[in-house]
């Protein structure tokens, strides 16, 4: 008595193929967004660094520049030209690398960026995994026994973990574990008796250190690298939990998991299989939009631990009217900001299967 | 009939809610051995809340009593955790309604249908895969590979009702609850459901029963049929026989079915009577 | 007036017309809609903390100059760095200055900040949003990608660049937070006005003759404002927390004014042994930030009750 089903009978190949060229047409897009918002990332620290200042030579070289120096700015802005000429330099300049000289350091800036950026990224990825190791299983406990204690406790600390000046809370946290208990050491990624025994390969110490052998630098590069990361992951945890305890409460009211349970499975496999699967991928989004959030948040955090990271090279290149250090720092954080927050949007599309067809 | 699979007897069913109780099923009592009993009632009459807690699935608020919820030999009401999941799926199962919803969307068909399998089964995944297959085709899916490993989105309505069926299937439950299985389907699509439905439940000798809103559907289909109002059976007969039905409001639905034999200028419209919802003097 | 229908000893008055069934004028029904969001606000603990913490922040702010024993910018050298007392009651300052009296005077700046990138950002989010949703094609595309632009954008470091540039103050930091705040609010009204565009009860004004002006201001914006409020709310706490690290780096209000996050900057040459000094203004970051969060988040539950609360 059976009515053939139109639809049963979908080849495969084509369906596959077809799937792929969305994928690719959803990445073209992606990829154009990144485009288009570098391009205004790009217009707007430039109309902040040339257009905005009175005199946009004496933001780039201070004022107590010679007159030869002065001129050569003057001449390489082009500040004679037209605006959009002027910003189409600047954009070429950028995408060569080259981001002017710093007045502190008086060299390029970006080798000064090359210099300063594994740090905070050492850090940002290390406070970022920890947020993530800890605050998904925070999060999912949160939501399996909503509205009983755990829960509440829950979201209290991620509400306060959350709420919290980052800066702030490391400061305290250095006052009573390193001023008042000893636990950790000072300031600075390595006690100054082990600099430079490491060579610097990838800029990570803990990976140098590694690479190297060495136990003595890897152990203290992880000491220094203990608070901060606990502070930064403090907060990464707190959101991570937070989303995650509520995408969990989304799932868990869903159908399928009344069908998980229906076809005898043990409450474990009806969350971590079922319902948890659906969250991890929402949750590619949110670790990118922490991770590109630490990354942004260098700046005040790596001043209160004195961490040399190119959070803290912006700081004092702004306290000391370095503009193209600036500008500089503020287009390189922006730019890997906006980059991982589309590649997580990339991610995202490749994992989950209903972007997929 | 031979010594019933299921004795219900005296369900409540409440939730403490902070406006006061709602009192969602109220003193249901029935038997159910292998033939086809279908449930019908409109929306809040409780008759979803009773397939569930005949799982003991209902909501985490809601509160579940009765004199006796019985399989088998297993008393249901006061068996562990354990006990329950060794029921569920492979003794007692039941099919949702809309495949949409009911079916993980990360997870392939074959995986799910796979699981369903390996819960009640030690057996590799190789024999689950054959198993899979089998249960596809015997839902008369053609191209049981290619749905097998497909996403539940790939899918239309009929085939994920279908696959719905097959899963909740394999294991061979003696006891199936079908809840509006056929409610978010087309006509054509939910009669050939049903007929697939039809079949498996009368080659494996299951029980069955069927929970819906259509009147007309579950008569065709069951061999036996209760009314519920209100959280209350108020008419329990033969779908053979129901015509010959006594409650004004099973009278009242039937009256209001359009006919096309009868020429009528106003189609008729249900009147309630507040006493339906009233306990008919005293209770079992 | 109709008679409220509970068999409960009768409300009279202003609670019956509250309660009742019927409303009589649209005035009544409004007023009857406002008065069943407070019921489901109040019974929420989390909603109620957060607005107590605000309510306390805004009448902090207002009643300043009555509960604060100095205008908190007035030097005292010879009560310098003194611990927490009942005279000084979190102590006082560097330059003798009561904490307390400091963080109360703080308080404005602090709903000053918040209140004037709301009124910025909130209209203008409105504006492209309802505009790009409602007249829709080129000029959607158009201001779309235009928002989405900004939505990318980091907060703090360009905030930090901007106000590098222009050059520290308030104002300057507004400007610059809010340039970064403004596209999700663009983005929410969009979906709501697009939403809102076909539906029938539009149409049905439309045929009555009423205006696409009328249209916007009269049924579009209203059905847009509460999903903003709430996220304005939740973000709040954010723009609190930004704008307080722009004051720890210098670049917001200005010494001798009692900016919090410069006051934490400032106090943090002290933290060792006068741990007071920094540690007070934190605190108060902290939970004016927790009072948004917590408010926000209520306000969610209470306006969309399936998002897990």
């Amino acid at each position: 008595m059976a009515v053939p089903d139109p639809k049963a009978n979908r080849p495969t190949g084509a369906a596959g193929g077809r799937s792929l060229g969305r994928l690719a047409k959803a990445t073209g897009r992606v990829l154009l967004s990144l485009g288009l918002t570098f391009l205004g990332l790009t217009a707007i620290t430039f109309f902040i660094g040339r257009v905005m200042p009175l005199d946009p030579v004496l933001a780039i070289v201070g004022d107590r520049a010679p007159q030869d120096v002065y001129d050569e700015v003057y001449q390489r802005l082009g500040l004679d030209r037209p605006l959009i000429v002027q910003y189409l330099r600047y954009l070429g300049d950028i995408l060569s690398g080259d981001f002017g000289i710093s007045i502190q350091t008086s060299r390029p800036v970006l080798e000064d960026l090359v210099r300063f950026f594994p740090a905070t990224l050492e850090l940002a990825t290390l406070a970022t995994l920890v947020g993530t190791v800890l605050g998904i299983p925070m999060g999912v406990l949160a939501a399996v026994h909503q509205g009983r204690p755990l829960d509440h406790v829950i979201r209290v600390i991620g509400l306060i973990g959350y709420s919290v000046p980052v800066f702030w809370l490391g400061m305290v946290a250095l006052l009573v574990f390193y001023a008042q208990l000893g636990w950790v050491p000072g300031p600075g990624r390595l006690d100054v008796f082990y600099e430079g025994l490491v060579p610097s390969v990838t800029g990570l110490l803990t990976v140098d250190a590694l690479l190297a052998g060495d136990w003595t630098v890897l152990k203290n590069a992880v000491a220094h690298l203990a608070l901060p990361t606990a502070i930064l992951g403090t907060f990464a945890l707190a959101y991570i939990a937070r989303m995650t305890r509520s995408f969990m409460l989304d799932q868990l009211s869903q159908e399928y998991v009344l069908t998980a349970r229906v076809k005898g499975l043990s409450e474990t496999s009806v969350i971590w299989r079922h319902a948890f699967g659906n969250v991890l991928v929402q949750l590619i989004t949110i670790i990118g939009l922490t991770y590109a959030s630490l990354l942004e948040g260098s700046v005040l955090t790596e001043t209160v631990f004195s961490w040399p990271g190119i959070g803290q090279y912006i700081t004092s290149a702004l306290f000391n009217s370095d503009m193209n250090a600036v500008i500089a720092g503020t287009i390189v954080v922006g730019t890997c900001f906006v980059g991982i927050n589309m590649l997580s949007d990339i991610l995202y599309r490749i994992v989950d299967p209903r972007t997929r067809t | 009939m031979a010594e019933p699979l299921l004795r219900v007897e005296d369900l409540h069913i409440t939730y403490h809610t902070p406006k006061g109780p709602v009192r969602a099923v109220r003193g249901v009592s029935f038997d159910l051995g292998r033939e086809k009993l279908g449930i019908v009632g409109e929306s809040g009459s409780g008759k979803s809340q009773t397939g569930r807690a005949i799982l003991r699935l209902t909501d985490r608020r809601a509160e579940v009593r009765a004199r006796m919820l019985r399989f088998a030999d297993i008393d249901l009401l006061s068996a562990d955790e354990r006990t329950l999941r060794q029921v569920r799926g492979k003794r007692i199962s039941m099919i949702l309604q809309d495949p949409k919803f009911s079916l993980n969307p990360v997870m392939t068909v074959g995986r799910q249908i796979d699981e369903a399998f390996l819960v009640h089964e030690t057996a590799s995944r190789a024999d689950a895969r054959q198993r899979t297959l089998e249960m596809l085709r015997a839902v008369r899916i053609r191209d049981a590979e290619r749905v097998y490993h497909a996403y539940p989105h790939e899918l239309s309505g009929g085939m994920g009702q279908r696959v719905m069926i097959a899963m909740m299937m394999i294991p061979k439950p003696d006891i199936i609850i079908a809840d509006e299985p056929t409610s978010a389907l087309d006509v054509t699509i939910s009669l050939q459901v049903l007929a697939i439905l039809d079949d498996m439940v009368t080659r494996l000798g299951m029980g069955l029963i069927f929970i819906s809103h259509d009147l007309s559907l579950v008569a065709s289909f069951c061999d036996r049929v209760l009314i519920m109002y209100a959280g209350r059976i108020v008419e329990t007969c033969r779908a053979s026989e129901l015509d010959k039905a006594r409650h004004p409001y099973t009278q009242g639905l039937l009256s209001c079915l359009p006919s096309l034999d009868q020429k009528t200028d106003r189609l008729r419209t249900l009147v309630r009577d507040p006493s339906w919802a009233e306990p008919e003097g005293t209770g079992p | 007036m109709t008679a409220p229908t509970f068999s409960a000893p009768s409300p009279t008055g202003v609670k019956a017309w509250l309660l009742s069934d019927v409303p009589h004028t649209a005035l009544q029904a409004r007023c009857q809609r406002a008065y069943l969001a407070w019921c489901a606000f109040r019974g929420n603990p989390i909603a109620m903390t957060g607005l107590i913490i605000i309510a306390a922040l805004v009448l902090g702010a207002a009643l300043a100059p009555w509960i604060t024993s100095g205008d908190g910018i007035a030097q005292q050298l010879s009560d310098r760095l003194l611990p927490p007392s009942a005279e000084h009651w979190l102590g006082t300052d560097q330059l003798g200055r009561d904490i307390f009296d400091r963080i109360v005077w703080g308080s404005r700046i602090t709903l000053y900040i918040v209140g004037l990138v709301g009124v910025i950002v909130v209209p203008v989010g409105l504006i492209i949003g309802i505009v790009s949703g409602y007249v829709g094609g080129f000029v959607d595309q158009a201001l779309m990608r235009f928002t989405d632009i900004f939505l990318a954008f980091p907060r703090l470091i360009l905030a930090l660049a901007f106000v590098a540039a222009l050059g520290p103050g308030i104002e300057n930091a507004v400007l610059a937070i809010a340039l970064t705040t403004w596209s999700p609010y663009a983005r929410i009204a969009r979906a709501e006005a697009l939403t809102i565009r076909n539906s029938e009860f539009i149409l049905a004004a439309r045929t009555q003759g009423a205006s696409s002006l009328r249209i916007i201001f009269g049924h579009v914006v209203p059905l847009c404002l509460s999903s903003v409020i709430v996220r304005l709310t939740l973000d709040m706490a954010g723009i609190i927390l930004t704008a307080a690290g722009l004051g720890f780096l210098g670049l917001g209000a200005q010494p001798p004014s009692p900016e919090w996050g410069a006051m934490i900057s400032t106090g943090r040459q002290f933290i060792l042994d006068q741990w007071w000094v920094p540690t007070m203004p934190g605190l108060a970051i902290l939970t004016v930030s927790l009072g948004f969060n917590l408010l926000g988040d209520g306000l969610r539950d209470v306006l969309d009750p399936k998002s897990g609360g």
